[in-house]
């Protein structure tokens, strides 16, 4: 096989090799960069600096806390792509587009919107403490800042699918005796299941690498809730660059794995969706 | 509405569609509308002339200058690759494309601190050309063009990733038959392509404006936050905030919360905007 099929357009060797130049500079090589400087750790030193009990701390933070604010999320996806797609009420147009917001809002507004609210003398922190719960400068502010940065994915992945969804599948279902929760739960959560799958993912990969937003709530105390995206900034504050990148390794092939898991995901759930057509 | 005369068969019980449906509202309302109102609140709640006075003073005034200006100058940068890069992908078959469409998405999956690292490596002191740069007295780090490439690689798939699905989608027959008729590629593009992406890129721009104006982590790292220099709005609230100077870091923070209802609003027009084309392209089509 040829490398490119042939066309009649113009611009292809023009289009693709700037395109390339431009990728190459911004993010290859800069990428690039990192893995080389790594490379001048000997592996006994590499593994000595991303395996210090304070930096697998921040491991331990970082994953718990993305873990549920992507469980949440998962519900609260749920949950509001349902009644956007399902049920009628005012103001649909206005909360349909307000679910974006976290994507919209810089993180650091985010970040200090949040910990003042939840703050104990904030509007809701001094209730809650009442309560006996604390929110800000705890792992639980973690927790929140990253499913406020991370809500609309699970929506923004299930809402077409549900549009798109057969209403003859439920009626089907329907007219051979299955209940309503009997064709939620077999009919509909398996169809919706790979987007569910897909909008988890892309929330968890995307609270893995927040900073921003979870500073400013987290209080940031060693061993409690530092998040290793915090680690590789204050190795860097101590000059300590190679520790930094160390991390920053660390951090990037997790994130690698986590593109190819979507990649995949998004791959099997574009095939499901075809077959039922 | 087709909602309203459904059967149960398909639907659930009134007091089980109420209860969700206020369940989603409250929780939109508390996770979502009540920290953006605060914004607001903790801006304005001392008083007009308090927020007046932080949004001129002289650090506030040098940091919104500084965003609007890394802004103009990675936003066409981007929107020049998006453009090249959409051309060739929706517009040829090429080997290794899908490679090249997951290579786009890259920035989206490194975190912003380490996208702020790789700079650092690379034109720090340390870095591998820092003392060359040193040598010319060019500074990248802990100035302007250093903030302006991480703001660059934060933002760099928004118009790509725009623009390839909607280019695949439109195919290439219309510029063909430019061609056929005599036009040149350029003029192809400008008056073929162009108008029938406007709305496209103009998505990805807005976007990508959102991100560049408000992007923290990244920029944090190569910004070294001189006061008055090199902070961009985001850095100065954070400063202003460390500094227990409240009224300050919010009434910086207003600005970036209307920027970011500002882009919801423009976003939400286009997408309207496109469902009502799409609709009425689907009626020509079943008219013909």
């Amino acid at each position: 096989m040829k490398f490119k099929q042939h066309s009649v357009l113009p611009g292809f060797n023009l289009s693709l090799g700037y395109s390339m130049l431009y990728l190459s500079l911004i993010v290859l090589l800069p990428l690039a960069a990192l893995i080389s400087k790594s490379l001048g750790l000997s592996w006994a030193q590499f593994w000595a600096t991303v395996s210090e009990p304070r930096v697998v701390a921040t491991y331990q933070v970082t994953f718990g806390a993305s873990l549920l604010a992507a469980l949440i999320n998962l519900f609260v996806g749920l949950l509001i792509a349902w009644v956007l797609v399902r049920y009628p009420f005012p103001g649909k147009r206005f909360i349909d587009a307000l679910v974006d917001l976290p994507f919209a809002l810089p993180t650091a507004v985010a970040g200090i919107a949040l910990a003042t609210l939840y703050a104990p003398n904030g509007l809701l922190g001094e209730p809650l403490e009442k309560l006996g719960i604390k929110i800000a400068f705890t792992p639980a502010g973690i927790v929140l800042a990253l499913t406020f940065i991370t809500l609309p994915f699970v929506v923004r992945t299930v809402q077409p699918v549900l549009e798109d969804m057969e209403r003859e599948l439920e009626e089907a279902a329907s007219s051979l005796g299955a209940t309503r929760w009997q064709i939620f739960s077999q009919v509909i959560l398996p169809t919706i299941f790979p987007a569910l799958l897909t909008g988890f993912t892309l929330a968890f990969a995307r609270a893995i690498g927040e900073f921003g937003s979870v500073i400013f709530i987290a209080g940031n105390m060693p061993f409690k809730s530092e998040i290793t995206p915090l680690m590789i900034i204050s190795k860097l504050e101590q000059y300590d660059y190679l520790g930094a990148t160390a991390i920053a390794v660390v951090m990037l092939l997790v994130s690698f794995a986590l593109l190819l898991l979507i990649n995949g995901l998004q791959w099997w759930m574009a095939k499901r969706l075809g077959r039922r057509k | 509405m087709a909602t309203t005369t459904r059967s149960l068969a398909t639907t659930e019980a009134p007091w089980i569609r109420y209860t969700l449906t206020t369940l989603a509202l409250a929780l939109i309302t508390l996770l979502l509308i009540v920290p953006l109102l605060s914004v607001f609140y903790e801006a304005l709640h001392q008083g007009w002339q308090l927020y007046q006075d932080s949004l001129l003073e002289s650090d506030a005034l040098a940091a919104i200058k500084l965003t609007l200006i890394v802004a103009a100058i990675s936003l066409p940068l981007n929107l020049v690759f998006g453009v090249a890069a959409a051309w060739a992908i929706a517009k040829f078959d090429f080997k290794g494309k899908s490679i090249l469409i997951t290579l786009i998405d890259l920035p989206f999956a490194v975190s912003p601190v380490v996208a702020g690292l790789i700079y650092v490596l690379l034109f720090g002191a340390h870095g591998w050309w820092g003392p060359w740069l040193a040598e010319h007295d060019i500074k990248i780090i802990f100035a302007v063009p250093g903030i302006v490439l991480a703001t660059v690689f934060v933002t760099f798939p928004f118009v790509a990733r725009e623009l390839i699905p909607l280019m695949e989608a439109q195919g290439s027959e219309e510029e063909q038959a430019a061609l056929v008729l005599g036009a040149s590629g350029w003029q192809t593009f400008w008056h073929v392509t162009l108008p029938n992406i406007k709305w496209g890129l103009l998505y990805g721009v807005i976007l990508a404006n959102a991100r560049a104006m408000g992007e923290f982590g990244a920029v944090s790292v190569v910004s070294g936050h001189i006061r008055g220099m090199t902070n961009t709005i985001p850095l100065h609230v954070e400063i202003l905030y460390n500094e227990y100077n409240f009224v300050g870091a919010f009434a910086c923070a207003s600005i970036l919360a209307l920027l970011a209802l500002a882009t919801l609003a423009i976003k939400s027009y286009i997408e309207w905007r496109t469902e009502q084309q799409a609709a009425e392209d689907r009626k020509h089509a079943t008219e013909e």
